[in-house]
């Protein structure tokens, strides 16, 4: 193709593309090798850029913005350390299927392999938690990588791709033309499930006995949870989620089990397992869902499982009817092959599994004190869910926090429960929630955190000053990492090595110091009005510091390599 | 088990670290890995020699299509196939050795590709039990030096792996 028109620099190129791709939010910070990028990025206004204070949180703030907004997520770090930086983010939004592109600048093409200033090799380094990535030669290639690179990003099981891009080839020049179509002969996701096979999953599921549907981060991913809700309620069987998948289908509905895994609902654990006939949905049977693969695998039951991504299927648990393709395309065509079969469920069988399910539910797993002196943790989620009305977008980090909040604020909606639940990043949550909260500007936030998750990415309540985000943080301060004292007290003897959070800020302090409200809530009593009244300061950014029961617990709780009924209750300790 | 697996892949920089990385990443044994250019410029043909259980062996090829550049994967263990390695071989050829390594050469099908006054190099092509065999068969202390290709392998028969 001949292209005509102007010639413009590889900086501009990389904007332009941004813009081309309908990118209206980005987030950055400069260095050396970026400065061409930044340069176009200021003499322009369509994609705004967001300055955070550190790497990692661009990565995260990318991320959130994408789970929480159905967009690919874009983040800008320089070469070197900016890079190695934003690894984690990356990683992160690997471990959980997220469309991100990364760009990083790279020393100059001439100075590559001379361990030139800042110099790092960003493919090689982030090619095992990346998609894809490319390392960009020439002026020309610019406009067809970021095509490609957005492309591979959000299509079949989606993920983040880095685009590596050396300070030189942001300076030279050449025609800008962005490429309409892309087409890689090498790589042609499956969206459309093989009707075979769907025919079989639906002569399964109608003469199941015992079924179940599991469902996982795909469907929230492939934005099939309408296409959920149907398939449920058509067949009047009991549905559970994964931590990733929440929201997928509404928790309020006496379908819904509860979360199912390590900290899942005993209910839900139970079905899972003693299930004749199970339908698995953008879910991967990973260690912290099925646990054993052995134990689960120890009691006869077919499997249907749909998955965009082949590799997931038949990888911890063998299944009998695989069907690769977009969820939402395959749960369609699944309702139709209901539609016209001729078997009937067996309306008997189905009650008294329902019966059944109702006394493993009976048991109230989920129970805690609610007279005691001291702030529990669940109550504090279970206020936030009142007082939002169930409508928040809630940010995590890693620990019991997170457990406790996947557990008590039953999400009705998608993307709207934004954690990190594979690779299991403490520092998420913060940086996370600004990008959620730019995402939906208006809409209500809050990010559930601890003492020590809070402290990984801190330094992003600048940021949240600077672009006035006014995010609730909900700190669920038990003065230790939480789920780690847990484990030691398990499996450890209680013995807490080094997992007392010793000389901690004032929290409070701390968030004037940034110029937001700070909040101390020490009394069981204090806890919903101080809700209330950060909850209505919608302009504010306010950290509320819950001092927390100390001994709590997460339960249930199955142990790592157990089979998933090997639970520990409450009542049992 | 033993596999030998067939993979077409995108010519490009990082396209073999790609594979490299993903074989270590997720524990997988390698026992070769060969990998060059095709009739097809674009174009690079690997074969890689792994084993483990069949559970294994499909998440490999699983994973090995998932890479972007990847094109095409065949597991050629699965039907009729040719296997082939080169080695090169240095061995010590003086005096009373140098008649009994010729004939050995000989009995292998070896050839002889370069000669010194103590020693000889032999090129020897086969599957690679037929390498090992010849090591087998010589004695320890007059091999010198040994080099490998690793196998390449092709279907028999009409079946083709084209892009
Ligand atoms: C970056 C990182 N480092 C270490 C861990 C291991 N880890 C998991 S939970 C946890 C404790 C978290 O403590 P806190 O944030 O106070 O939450 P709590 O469990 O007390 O609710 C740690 C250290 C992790 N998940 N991420």
């Amino acid at each position: 193709m001949e292209l005509t028109g102007a010639e413009i620099s590889g900086a501009e190129i990389v904007v332009r593309s941004l813009q081309e791709e309908g990118v209206d939010c980005i987030f950055g910070y400069p260095g050396g090798a970026v400065l061409w990028i930044y340069d176009e990025l200021f003499k322009q206004d369509k994609v705004k850029h967001i300055l955070v204070r550190h790497e990692q949180a661009a990565a995260h703030a990318a991320d959130g913005y994408s789970r929480a907004s159905k967009k690919v997520g874009v983040c800008l770090v320089t070469s070197g350390p900016g890079v190695t930086n934003a690894v984690t983010g990356i990683a992160t939004a690997y471990m959980d299927s997220l469309p991100m592109v990364s760009i990083s600048g790279q020393v100059p093409t001439y100075a590559i392999g001379e361990d030139a200033f800042q110099e790092c090799d960003a493919v090689g380094i982030t090619r095992p938690c990346v998609k894809h990535n490319f390392l960009v030669k020439a002026v020309e290639d610019i406009a067809p990588t970021m095509k490609k690179a957005f492309h591979i990003a959000r299509s079949g099981r989606p993920g983040p791709v880095l685009v590596d891009i050396p300070k030189d080839i942001t300076a030279a020049k050449c025609v800008f033309e962005y490429p309409k179509t892309v087409s890689l002969r090498s790589y042609n996701p499956v969206t459309k499930g093989h009707p075979g096979q769907i025919k079989k999953a639906a002569q399964l599921l109608l003469e199941a006995k015992r079924p179940m549907v599991y469902s996982g981060g795909g469907v929230v991913l492939g934005n099939a949870s309408a296409q959920l809700r149907k398939l449920v309620q058509t067949l009047g069987v009991p549905c559970t989620n994964t931590l990733m998948g929440l929201g997928a289908y509404p928790a309020t509905d006496k379908q819904f089990l509860g979360m199912l895994g390590m900290h899942g609902t005993y209910q839900a654990n139970m079905a899972m397992q003693h299930s004749d006939v199970l339908i698995a949905i953008g879910a991967r049977f990973d260690d912290r869902v099925i646990g054993d693969p052995k134990h689960f695998g120890s009691v006869a039951r077919k499997i249907i499982h749909i998955d965009i991504d082949p590799s997931s299927i038949s990888k911890r648990v063998k299944v009998d009817v695989p069907i690769v393709g977009d969820v939402g395309d395959v749960i369609d065509d699944l309702l139709k092959a209901l539609e016209s079969a001729k078997e009937k469920q067996d309306a008997k069988a189905l009650k008294a599994w329902w019966a059944q399910i109702e006394e493993w539910r009976s048991k109230d797993c989920l129970r805690y004190d609610h007279k005691a002196a001291i702030i529990k943790p669940q109550f504090v989620v279970e206020k936030l869910w009142e007082i939002t009305k169930g409508d928040a977008f809630v940010t995590s980090d890693v620990g019991q926090h997170q457990m406790w909040a996947a557990q008590f604020y039953k999400f009705d909606q998608p993307r709207r429960w934004i954690n990190s639940g594979g690779l299991g990043t403490m520092g998420f949550g913060l940086p996370a929630a600004m990008g959620t909260q730019l995402a939906n500007p208006g809409a209500t936030v809050a990010c559930v955190t601890g003492e020590s998750s809070i402290q990984m990415c801190l330094q992003e309540l600048s940021t949240c000053k600077q672009y006035r985000l006014p995010i609730k943080i909900i700190n669920l301060n038990n003065r230790y990492m939480g789920m780690v004292r847990q484990w030691q007290q398990f499996f450890h003897g209680n013995r807490y090595s080094e997992s007392y959070m010793n000389a901690l800020p004032d929290f409070v302090k701390l968030a004037e110091g940034y110029g937001h409200s700070g909040m101390r809530i020490e009394d069981p009593k204090d806890v919903e009005p101080a809700l209330r009244e950060a909850f209505a300061r919608k302009d504010d950014l306010i950290f509320m510091d819950f001092l927390t029961d100390q001994t709590e617990n997460v339960y249930p709780m199955v142990p790592g390599g157990k089979g998933i009924t090997e639970m520990i209750l409450a009542e049992e300790l | 088990m033993r596999h030998i697996i067939s993979v077409l892949l995108e010519n490009e920089a990082g396209a073999l670290s790609r594979v490299a990385g993903l074989f270590s990443a997720r524990a997988y044994n390698i026992e070769s890995l060969t990998v060059a250019p095709t009739e097809d410029a674009s174009l690079s043909r690997m074969t890689v020699i792994t084993s483990g259980s069949d559970d294994v062996v499909e998440q490999i090829t699983k994973q090995l299509n998932k890479l972007i550049e990847v094109v095409k994967v065949v597991d050629l263990s699965e039907a009729a196939h040719i296997e082939r390695e080169l080695m090169l071989i240095k061995v010590r050829a003086a005096g009373k050795d140098r008649e009994e390594m010729k004939r050995m050469s000989d009995i292998f099908r070896g050839r002889i590709i370069d000669v010194t006054d103590g020693t000889y190099t032999i090129e020897l092509t086969g599957t690679g039990a037929k390498l090992d065999a010849f090591l087998e068969a010589l004695d320890k202390s007059v091999i010198l030096e040994t080099v490998r290709t690793g196998a390449s392998g092709i279907a028999r028969g009409e079946r083709v792996l084209r892009a």
